[in-house]
Order: C-alpha cells, then structure tokens, then sequence
C-alpha cells in the first residue's frame, strides 16, 4: 500500500480523485492549499485558494475517513503567479495563471514538500489528464476530450510525471464524476464547476490595473501600414488574436495582430494580414526530459482549449522555434503545446520576439 | 496505527467517572435547578454538590463560583465584569505579553471601545513575569491586573503569590487565568492573594464547555449577559447541569491524584525534554527548565516550520502542537515564543509536547525515537530515494 497525497481544492474533482484512491486501498491524505492570505473574508478571491473551499476540502476528506491538512503556498503563489501574472500582462503579454500554478506550486513546491517532509510515494490531483507509468511515464489527454486539461500540465517532467496520479481523467466524462462524489456521499457533488482566474474572481483587469496601472494608458490603434485608425484603453485590456472593436470605426472585422508596449501602440488587422506563421518559444520544457528530435513533427495546441495547428518544432539552445502550416494569432505569454495525437510531448511559453 | 497522544494541554479525555456521571444527568435528571418542585430540587443540588467540589479544590467557599462555558468566558468576564465594576473610579489595565488570546484580544477591544488603558508587560526570555514589572506598570488609576498562572504554550509559572501582593497592595484587582494549572497543580486561593481565578473542565479530564470563574467574597464583577439571573446574576442563562457535574467530579478527581501524577508526569516530561535536548541538533526548550507545569515540554527546533512536524509527526501516529491549538493552520509565529525574544524565523519551529494521566514510559520512548527522524525530514536533510 503506498501513501498517496492528494490535492484536494474544495471541488468535485479533486474529492473524487481522493475517493477512488482510497478505495482502491491506498494510504491516502488529503491537502488543501492555502493560496491567498484572505484574512478571514469567505468571499475575497474565488476559487481553490479561499477559506471556504478549504473547508469543503476538510468536509470532503472527512466524509472518506483520510487525514487532512491545511497547508500554505500563500509566498510561492503571490511571487511566481499572481506577481508573474501582472508584469506578464504590464508587457504585453496575456499569461496563463494555472500554467504558473501548475508549474511552481502543485508539481514543485507541494510536490517536494509531500514527498521530503510527508514521506509520499505519490502526489494526485483532480486534474482531467492521464499518466501512465510503463518503463516511461507519459502523460495524455483525459478520456473525455471536452474537459482535458493536460495543455496546462506540459511543463512536467519525467521526474514529477513518475509521482503523479489522476484518477478522474480516466473517466468517461464529468457526469461520471458526480456519479462517483454522489456514491460516495461527498458533499462536493452538485458543487458547480469554477470559472474564473482563481485569484481574481471576475474582473482580471481591474485587479491587474491596481498593480500595473502603467498598462492601462491609453495608446495608438494602428493599421500595419502605422496609419493610426483609433486609440484603445490600455494593452493591459488587449489581447493579440482578439476581434477589436473597441476605439475603431471600420466596417471591416479586425483583429489584433500585435502589440508594441514600448509605445502603447496595438496594431490591428483584416483577418486576411494575419500572415505569422512562425515563434519563439522560450522554458520550453519536453515530458520525457529530451525532445523526440531536433527537428520534429507537432500538433501545437496554443492556448487552453484551443485546436491543435499542425506544424514543425526546432529545438535551439534558448528555447525553441514554432513553425506552423498555415498562419495562426498567438498572444504572447500562452503556452505552446505539442501533442503527438494524445500524448503531450512539451511545450514552451510564446515570447514577443517576432521570428524571422 | 496506534495512536500516542501527547497533546493533553490542548484538551484532555474525559475521565471514564466523569462521563458516567453526565450521562446519569442526561438520562436521570430532566429539570430545570431554577424550578420551584422535584424535578428542579434535584438539578439545583447537583449543581450546589460541584459548586462545592470545585470551591474545595482551591481553597473558596462555594459562593465564590460561577460556572461559565469555559475558559474564554471566565477570561471575558473577569476582565470585562472587574474593569465594568469600577468604571468611573479606575480605567487601567495591566496584562503580560504571553496571556492567552481570551485575555489578550478582550483587553485590546475593551482598550478599543470601553477607554480602558491597557499596559502589556514583557516577560524574561524564560517566560517569568518580573513582579517589579507588574508594581511599575501600575498607576493610581489601575482597576485589574490579569496574569495567567501557567502558560499554554511553553507551562512557565507565574509568581503569583508576589504579583497578587502588590496589587492588593496598592488596592488593584488581580485576576489569574489558571485552565492550564488548576487540575495539575495544587491552587489554593488561601495561600495566592487573588480575586479572580478562570478553570476550565476539558485540560483536567472534564467535559469541554464547561468552566469556572472564582470571585473572591467582596470582588465586585458586572454581568456581561442579561436574563433569567442565574449564578447570583453573574452569569445568567440555564445551567449545563450535566457540564457541570462533570467539572464537579473531574475536579474531585484531579485533587485525589494530583500528587502522584503531578510526579510521575513531570518524570515523563524530563524525560522527553532531554531526550530531544540530546538527540535533535539545534532544539532549545523553550520557558523556565524547572518553574513549569509537570506535563509540559516546549521546544524551538530550528529550520523547521511546527505546522510541518505536527503534520508529519500526526501520520506517524503522534499528536502534539506547535503554538496553541488555536491558531494552527496560519503560519503566524506565536506571539508567547516571539514574546521570549525568540525570532520569527526560528519562532515558526514552536513544537508543545505535554504528556498525561495515560502517557507511559513506552510512549516517550517512541516519541524520542521517531522525532529526530521526522525533524530531519522536514530540514531536507533525510536522504529520499528517487
């Protein structure tokens, strides 16, 4: 019997995860991760990191009889994802948060922290993925496609990947998630799913404006010929890829096609100027350690959720180069996933640098 | 997993003769100890009969008790009912910096809504209030002065006697939160000039819930509650009955053994205090090596976070705290270690063991074997495979 920890956030999913490993026999502890100092105020931020949700948690890991601790990431959180999270935005950059939690709290810090100071064999999370430990350890997409959420788990190595569990993307689909939480009589199972970015609850803008207040300066629309068709409200309120509307009289759609911090400026265009076919990718990070070649053959999934785009990867000493078949809007600071049907290979973050 | 619970000043199991006699209550006495008729008689001489056993456990009569719920209520109502008392003749309010939070966080709101002055005095790096300290902090316009007897955290004992000297002296109320001692030590309020003394049923074998504050004959203290009038008025709503006959036996109880456990338990704690002393680099004891509670043995262990060890010390079949049970699960230090000059860093590695009526000689030793192993974990310096 080993000893498994499990993450537990307050949700469905994670009470679940925890449910069908102790029932399959394992030592199994819950933790639940202190994310934000809310001092109090059930209804601060949202999501995994709020007083509430820890006590659904403990409600949780009590209705299956396991130990559970409360323990606090609230520093690592704050300094590598909601500080991350801000300057990403201040320069132009849309950052995925869970990208960053995923990568320095669950699988670095609470991992080390479960498997040095907890004596664990192994960390399980309510995430919709699946690992498989034969000789090599790979992770996949989870059975059910509509909730697969291996995109934001791509920066995890061999290492990490040999210590992980997650039971619910083995399931057929969610429903049969809250079968499961129902069965077990956890009190979790008509918990409605959340939404939002877990810190900020509704409104990213105004949570980054407080902090980078220099991102919300108004600055030029413009055409790429530098014709300047419109002021916008600030890049901190743009995203690249998105339809702009906002400060431009035009009949025609236009998108963002780039944004250029030094001097506030957006550059928009017609769907048919979208002509970026290639990036930069920096941290890129591959899940068995080392690339499948220098040259290699992707499906490249460039944000959460998004269609796979078929294309080459170049692997270089700083990072990699991404080079799509046909063009495609990357916001930078969005992680750039390669798949190999469902199997994640690595990934890397998109940098602002324009590729050759 | 067997289970070794080394945690007894967090709470203590309730004695098998304790919760006999409860449940006699719930299931052989319906009535109300305010009613007039039999029903009523044999609730009102149940509460009179622990009334007794608690005053002649520390030396009161028993018109110097008044149940309360515990012993945060007994804190409040000292401290709220003494400064209410003599409102308009004094204001001030002397306290130490290691009291509890009953006493500490009442005497920051009364500063903070009843114009009470409130003077914090720092204890010695091995937790003893200075008496000087106490008789320099009074003025002439000092209405109480609260001292706890034994600290929760680290069991240092308080020189009573010489700080209820002079505040009777200079004509001062003194209060005493005495939950950690009252039980383990003998108290006898003939010996310590004190006017108020807090005790709460659940750290000497009793049922949680339920607690005492003795008010000295002639100590005047104003209701906080308003009602039906119970308790001559100090604290009125219907008795816990049941609650209260278990403090009553529980206190009966702890004064018959008191003396040979007081002993046996402070072997226990030596025990553990230098074998951990020994056997983990960087622990200090934390408090007065010799001026303490019987059952108590409080470290800092350096690079350590206590939560951490608790946690790992929980799986592998240990409960013990770090800080007070209260305030685990932020990772604020202790204001009682930081209040020993301790510094933050190092004041996160609180850790409190304290043994009890069912500790054995085999428990400690599975404790001094298993601790090291755990603290070296949670230093990152055990070596883990793969």
């Amino acid at each position: 019997m080993s000893r498994v920890f499990v993450a537990m956030s307050g949700g469905v999913d994670s009470s679940v995860a925890a449910a069908l490993l102790a029932e399959r026999g394992h030592d199994v502890v819950g933790v639940w991760m202190r994310l934000t100092r809310a001092n109090g105020d059930p209804d601060a931020p949202r999501c995994c990191g709020t007083e509430q949700a820890g006590e659904d948690a403990r409600r949780a890991a009590a209705v299956l009889g396991i130990p559970f601790y409360a323990l606090d990431y609230a520093e690592v959180f704050g300094r590598d994802v909601v500080d991350r999270f801000v300057d990403s935005y201040a320069q132009g950059e849309t950052p995925n948060p869970c990208v960053a939690c995923n990568h320095y709290v669950k699988f670095e810090a609470l991992m080390a922290d479960v498997v040095r100071k907890f004596g664990a064999d192994r960390l399980a999370t309510g995430h919709y993925a699946r690992v498989t430990h034969d000789g090599a350890h790979r992770l996949l997409r989870a059975r059910d496609a509509a909730k697969d959420q291996s995109y934001a788990l791509y920066m995890l190595g061999q290492r990490v990947l040999s210590r992980l569990e997650f039971p619910v993307g083995e399931l057929a689909d969610k429903a049969e998630t809250r079968a499961i939480a129902t069965r077990f009589g956890l009190p979790t199972a008509t918990k409605p799913d959340s939404m939002d970015i877990c810190f900020i609850g509704g409104d990213y803008r105004g949570f980054v404006r407080e902090r980078a207040p220099e991102a919300f300066v108004s600055g030029p629309v413009e055409r790429l010929d530098g014709s300047v068709v419109g002021a916008h409200a600030g890049i901190g309120t743009l995203t690249i890829g998105q339809r702009s509307g906002t400060g431009i009289a035009t009949g025609e759609r236009m998108y963002v096609l780039r944004l250029e911090p030094d001097r506030r400026a957006a550059i928009v265009g017609t769907r048919e100027e979208i002509s970026a076919t290639t990036y930069e990718l920096r941290d890129v990070t591959f899940t068995a350690d080392v690339p499948p070649a220098g040259r290699f053959r992707t499906n490249a999934v460039l944000r959460y959720r998004g269609t796979p785009l078929a294309g080459w990867v170049t692997v270089h000493a700083d990072g990699a180069l991404l080079d799509l078949d046909t063009p495609a809007l990357v916001a930078p600071g969005q992680a750039a996933v390669f798949y190999d049907g469902d199997e994640v290979v690595g990934g890397g973050i998109v940098t602002a640098t324009r590729a050759a | 997993m067997t289970r070794v619970y080394l945690d007894h000043a967090a709470t203590t199991p309730v004695d098998p003769e304790v919760a006999e006699a409860m449940a006699r209550v719930y299931r052989d006495v319906p009535g109300n100890p305010s009613s007039i008729y039999a029903e009523g008689q044999a609730a009102r001489a149940l509460v009179d009969t622990a009334r007794e056993q608690v005053a002649a456990a520390i030396g009161a009569s028993p018109s110097e008790i008044v149940f309360t719920s515990g012993g945060t209520e007994a804190d409040n109502l000292a401290l709220r009912g003494a400064l209410k008392a003599r409102r308009g003749e004094r204001d001030g309010l002397v306290t130490t910096s290691i009291e509890h939070h009953a006493v500490l966080d009442t005497a920051r709101d009364l500063a903070e809504h009843a114009h009470v002055r409130f003077t914090v005095v720092d204890v010695a790096p091995d937790g003893r209030v200075p008496p000087s300290a106490i008789a320099a902090a009074i003025d002439d316009r000092t209405s109480l002065v609260s001292v706890m007897h034994a600290n929760n955290e680290i069991g240092t004992l308080q020189p009573l006697a010489e700080i209820g000297a002079i505040c009777r002296d200079r004509g001062v109320t003194f209060h005493s939160d005495a939950v950690q001692s009252v039980g383990a030590l003998e108290f006898d309020v003939r010996r310590i000039p004190v006017d108020l003394v807090s005790l709460n049923a659940h750290k000497f074998y009793g049922p949680k819930g339920v607690g005492a504050l003795y008010v000295c004959k002639g100590t005047r203290v104003a209701t906080m509650q308003t009602g039906g009038g119970q308790e001559k008025g100090r604290r009125t709503g219907t008795e816990n009955v049941a609650g209260i006959v278990g403090l009553g036996v529980a206190m009966r109880i702890a004064t018959e053994r008191r003396g040979r456990e007081s002993a046996r338990q402070a072997a226990l704690r030596d025990r553990i205090i230098d074998g951990v002393l020994a056997r983990v680099p960087d622990a200090i004891l934390t408090g007065h090596r010799t001026e303490r509670l019987p059952n108590n043995a409080s470290f800092v262990i350096r690079s350590t976070d206590g939560a951490s060890v608790v946690m790992a010390l929980d799986l592998e079949g240990f409960a013990v705290s770090s800080g007070s049970a209260c305030t685990s699960g932020d990772t604020e230090p202790s204001h009682v270690i930081l209040a020993l000059g301790i510094d933050r860093e190092a004041a996160k590695g609180s850790l409190r063991v304290t043994v009890g009526r069912g500790t054995t000689d085999a428990d400690v030793d599975a404790f001094i074997a298993t601790l090291p192993k755990v603290v070296n974990r949670v230093r990152g310096t055990a070596a883990v495979g793969a």
